[in-house]
């Protein structure tokens, strides 16, 4: 077993773990953070993104050893009680997910992108996508949600045309 | 009723607990005490078990059971099979193998284990027997003469025949200016929701009560089959359908895993779980189409099709699942497409082969029954040196010619081909693009514009029609404080029911969608239903949630004007009250007449308490939802590369509910049908090993690989049901992957080559243009 402390969501956790342990598992099985999902196991599919001091990774593929201290965020530390994050509010708007397997991981991609590169192009956002399959929606009401946070988050006025 | 909710695009009600992970996958679920589950699958696709030995897998830490074929034997009956068809012979799945596998991934036991790690370990522990057999992979051998049966007991390898023939082929074909011959095929494809299949059974003694939570699409059905398949009383089964990340069909079935994971619960008294793991999902959850189709079409000079014969070759693999041999037959039906074919054949010859079955993958035989008439319209104008737009115009029926019969014995509901076709063409604006074609020819760069008129087959269906009951059921109840449940017997797992349905609600009681809760996929609380497959859940559910409602109504209706003294008839519903309609100052707040309802002490006489009512809507014919789309791709002449430049669709799906979530289904399904089109493809080797068993090894579309979609719609409701509504769910699996191959092959015009079978991988393309180069140049 290994002992293990970093921050996720913006809390200092710990526990103790057999070293073979991925972070996915940590956050799923030791905190009961389910949001991000497992899809593969292999880092094919991108479900389980999350952020590790500020870059996206594939937690299946990060072992408990990597994270000891450092800053993690998932899906679940997005929000604040009373406000969606950007993001989170133009995928609703949009109505960007179906089954929303694949959305807590696609999110946190997302907002990675946006972290580094706060104007994407619509290019570069299907790049940052690159590493998240989505099975239902085609992306296509993904990239208008990230493209209309981004506005938001500059403190532009968002393109919001499609729903009530 | 004023439509104040429905047709707009109302957010989700889903997405608040999906965009903050808060939502609850079967994976997610945790239950105290609970073991885990692992199954040793087969490495081989055809083999006798001459023994299995579990005794150091029983020994190892953490295991609590392992159980392998004949352990169980008699225990769990095989895996049901719904559809059935005359002669058709056994291919019953056995739950786990006993005496032989028949493809890769085939279980061979089970074992259970305190933590997943250990049952995955405890595995390896497992040492099986096996006298390697010759697989039989390509279905064309398993059925040529000689072949050994994969079947004790049958003579061959063919599971069944099924034709279907209407008009005079005859003399079709003697009236024919010409004949077109062609083969095309229709590749197994993987369908690879993102969230794998998992399921959970706990059993308490006590009660005697068992209860399974699955990814299932059929929570009601899987109900049924788990009593059966255990021999165990069926009210003391309960199933849930929690969040579930994805169908596409592999969910509306019945797996193995399902009736062994319910059993071990039994056994040990302890809640179990087992997660499908990616590799277990390729292998062994139901791939989709592969089917080998020999065309024979009769024209006339001037476009006409007289007759069209086909004979398919349907690969089902080793076994039948829940729909198996039922998916082939829906090409057969809908083989004329949208166009007034007067004669059609139908031979079907389904296969049994050393592979996982093929099942309902989302469009389930419509895909393949689009791709083959598209292709045939686009072979049927390079022939005549045609336009692709002319000779489908030539063939369309005529608005005044619906309700149509087909020759294959269908009655489409209403239509307006016409219209499509011509919202399309003027959305891509396709004169302009063809002259763009013209001028990029000259600098020797191949661009190709495919088109695919479609009708599917949807609102599944009048109960004649179908396998195992084809109608719907809903509760609508009006609780105490005036909140609204709606209890349905579809089992959405991403199209967005609870928001269209509360839409619905919302319009009939004039009260406002977040008072309207819908509640789906739990037994105990949701009528007997049918779930959510084949574009039904919307044209024939929400037709019952609808009925429901407007049965709850009348009841208000009742009370209301028996309170203000007026007639039940003139009572309008709106802003949460009802009302007389000549004297609006004659009005009860909703929630005044709701609580009459349950308090009893002023209802109109002889009226029944409560405030609730079920439906079971039967529909009397399925709906036919149709479009144009229009594709346009490049082609890179030095490598092969397919690129995607437009993609126009142009859908009619009857009235809309909610058009961001049709749209959202239909760029779903587009998406799909490209990466059917331009990647995926099932590859099984000579020994019928999975090579394309991982994501690294089969691609699905990513965000970089798709365009831009440009949406429309006709309207033309259906007469089917009140609502008008056809369904969406599967139109862009259904009409897109004709598309492209009609751009490929219309690219690929300058090389003399008129069709090339999917996928269009650059390497395939990039041979066909190097072969044909010298014979055009």
């Amino acid at each position: 077993m290994v002992n293990v402390t970093l921050r996720v969501n913006g809390e200092t956790r710990s526990a103790s773990v057999p070293p073979e342990t991925t972070l996915l598992r940590l956050l799923r099985d030791q905190f009961n953070l389910t949001g991000s999902k497992l899809g593969c196991d292999v880092g094919d599919c991108g479900a389980c993104t999350v952020i590790v001091d500020g870059q996206p990774v594939n937690s299946c593929l990060m072992l408990v050893g990597q994270v000891e201290g450092r800053e993690v965020l998932t899906i679940e530390g997005l929000a604040n009680a009373d406000h969606l994050y950007p993001l989170q509010k133009l995928f609703e708007h949009f109505g960007s997910l179906q089954c929303g397997f694949c959305g807590p991981g696609v999110i946190m991609s997302a907002k990675a992108l946006l972290d580094e590169n706060p104007d994407p192009s619509t290019e570069e956002i299907r790049d940052a996508l690159g590493g998240n399959l989505c099975r239902c929606t085609g992306y296509t009401k993904m990239i208008e949600a990230i493209k209309g946070a981004s506005c938001i988050l500059r403190g532009e006025e968002a393109p919001l045309v499609k729903s009530a | 009723m004023t439509t104040r909710f429905i047709g707009k695009p109302l957010k989700r009600k889903e997405d608040p607990r999906l965009i903050q992970g808060l939502s609850h996958y079967v994976d997610d679920l945790n239950l105290a005490g609970m073991h885990y589950a692992a199954f040793l699958r087969s490495p081989y696709a055809h083999a006798n078990i001459r023994s299995v030995d579990l005794s150091k897998a029983r020994r190892a830490s953490g295991v609590v059971l392992a159980l392998s074929g004949t352990d169980i034997d008699g225990a769990i009956q095989p895996v049901p099979c719904a559809a059935q068809i005359p002669d058709m012979k056994s291919g019953a799945r056995p739950v786990l193998a006993r005496d032989r596998v028949r493809f890769v991934g085939e279980s061979v036991a089970v074992l259970v284990a305190s933590d997943r790690y250990a049952a995955r370990d405890a595995l390896d522990l497992i040492e099986v027997d096996y006298e390697p057999l010759t697989p039989i992979v390509n279905p064309e051998k398993a059925i040529a003469k000689g072949a050994a049966p994969l079947h004790a007991g049958q003579k061959d390898n063919v599971a069944f025949k099924w034709e279907l023939e209407g008009g005079d082929l005859k003399a079709a074909f003697k009236a024919a200016d010409k004949v077109i011959k062609q083969r095309i095929v229709n590749q197994r494809v993987i369908p690879v929701p993102i969230e794998t299949r998992g399921v959970l059974a706990d059993y308490q003694p006590g009660e005697g009560q068992l209860t399974v939570w699955s990814s299932t699409q059929i929570p009601h059905l899987l109900r049924t089959q788990i009593a059966s398949m255990l021999n165990f009383p069926e009210t003391l089964v309960h199933v849930v359908a929690p969040e579930v990340g994805g169908g596409f069909g592999t969910k509306l079935n019945v797996y193995p895993e399902e009736a062994i994971v319910a059993y071990l619960a039994i056994q040990l008294g302890k809640p179990v779980k087992w997660s499908e793991s990616r590799r277990e999902n390729f292998q062994a959850t139901i791939h989709g189409r592969d089917q080998i189709d020999d065309l024979e079409v009769a024209i006339k000079r001037d476009g006409t099709i007289l007759g069209l014969r086909c004979r398919v070759i349907a690969d089902l693999g080793a076994y039948y699942q829940l729909l198996t041999p039922l998916i082939p037959t829906l090409t057969g039906l809908m083989m004329t497409g949208c166009y007034k074919i007067p004669a059609a054949r139908m031979e079907i010859t389904g296969v049994f082969t050393n592979k996982m079955a093929t099942d309902a993958y989302r469009g389930a035989g419509r895909p393949e029954a689009t791709y083959l008439i598209e292709r045939v319209m686009d072979l049927v104008a390079a022939e005549l040196k045609k336009g692709p737009v002319e000779v489908r115009r030539k063939n369309f029926p005529q608005p005044k010619d619906f309700p149509y019969a087909t020759p294959t014995g269908l009655i489409y509901d209403s239509g307006d081909y016409q219209k499509a076709l011509d919202m399309a063409l003027k959305v891509a604006d396709y004169k302009k693009l063809r002259q763009e074609q013209a001028k990029l020819r000259k600098e020797e760069r191949y661009m190709g514009i495919g088109i695919s008129t479609y009708v599917e087959i949807c609102g599944m269906g009048p109960s004649s029609a179908m396998p195992a009951g084809g109608w719907e059921s809903a509760t609508v109840r009006v609780e105490p404080t005036g909140r609204v449940s709606v209890m349905t017997g579809s089992s959405p797992h991403g199209q967005g029911q609870e928001t269209t349905f509360a839409q619905m609600g919302a319009d009939v009681l004039g009260i406002d969608p977040s008072q309207v809760q819908v509640v789906h996929g739990d037994t105990s609380v949701v009528p007997y239903g049918i779930g959510t497959f084949g574009s039904r859940a919307t044209a024939v559910g929400g037709t019952a949630v609808y009925k429901s409602l407007q049965k709850v109504k009348e009841k208000l209706a009742r009370i209301a004007a028996h309170i203000v003294g007026s007639d039940p008839e003139r009572m309008v519903f709106a802003n949460r009250k009802i009302f007389a309609k000549q004297s609006p100052k004659k009005s009860v707040a909703f929630g005044q007449a709701v609580s009459a309802a349950y308090v009893a002490k002023t209802l109109p006489a002889e009226m029944e308490p409560g405030l609730e009512a079920t439906t079971f809507f039967e529909p009397t014919n399925f709906t036919y939802p149709f479009g144009t789309h229009i594709c346009v791709v490049e082609i890179d002449a030095e490598t092969g590369d397919v690129k995607l430049v437009r993609y126009v669709a142009v859908d009619d799906c009857g009235n809309v509910i909610n058009p961001l979530l049709v749209e959202g289904q239909v760029q779903g399904g587009i998406v799909q049908s490209v990466g059917q089109a331009l990647f995926e493809e099932a590859v099984y080797d000579e020994q019928g090993q999975l090579i394309t068993g991982e994501l690294m090894d089969y691609a699905l579309p990513r965000a970089s690989d798709m365009c831009w979609i440009e949406a429309a719609r006709t309207v033309t409701p259906t007469p089917v049901n009140p609502l008008g509504v056809k369904g969406v769910g599967e139109a862009g699996t259904i009409a897109a992957t004709p598309a492209l191959a009609g751009a490929v092959a219309d690219a690929l015009a300058p090389f003399g080559v008129h069709h090339v079978d999917m996928p269009f991988k650059r390497e395939k393309i990039w041979q066909v243009m190097s072969k044909n180069r010298r014979r055009v140049q």
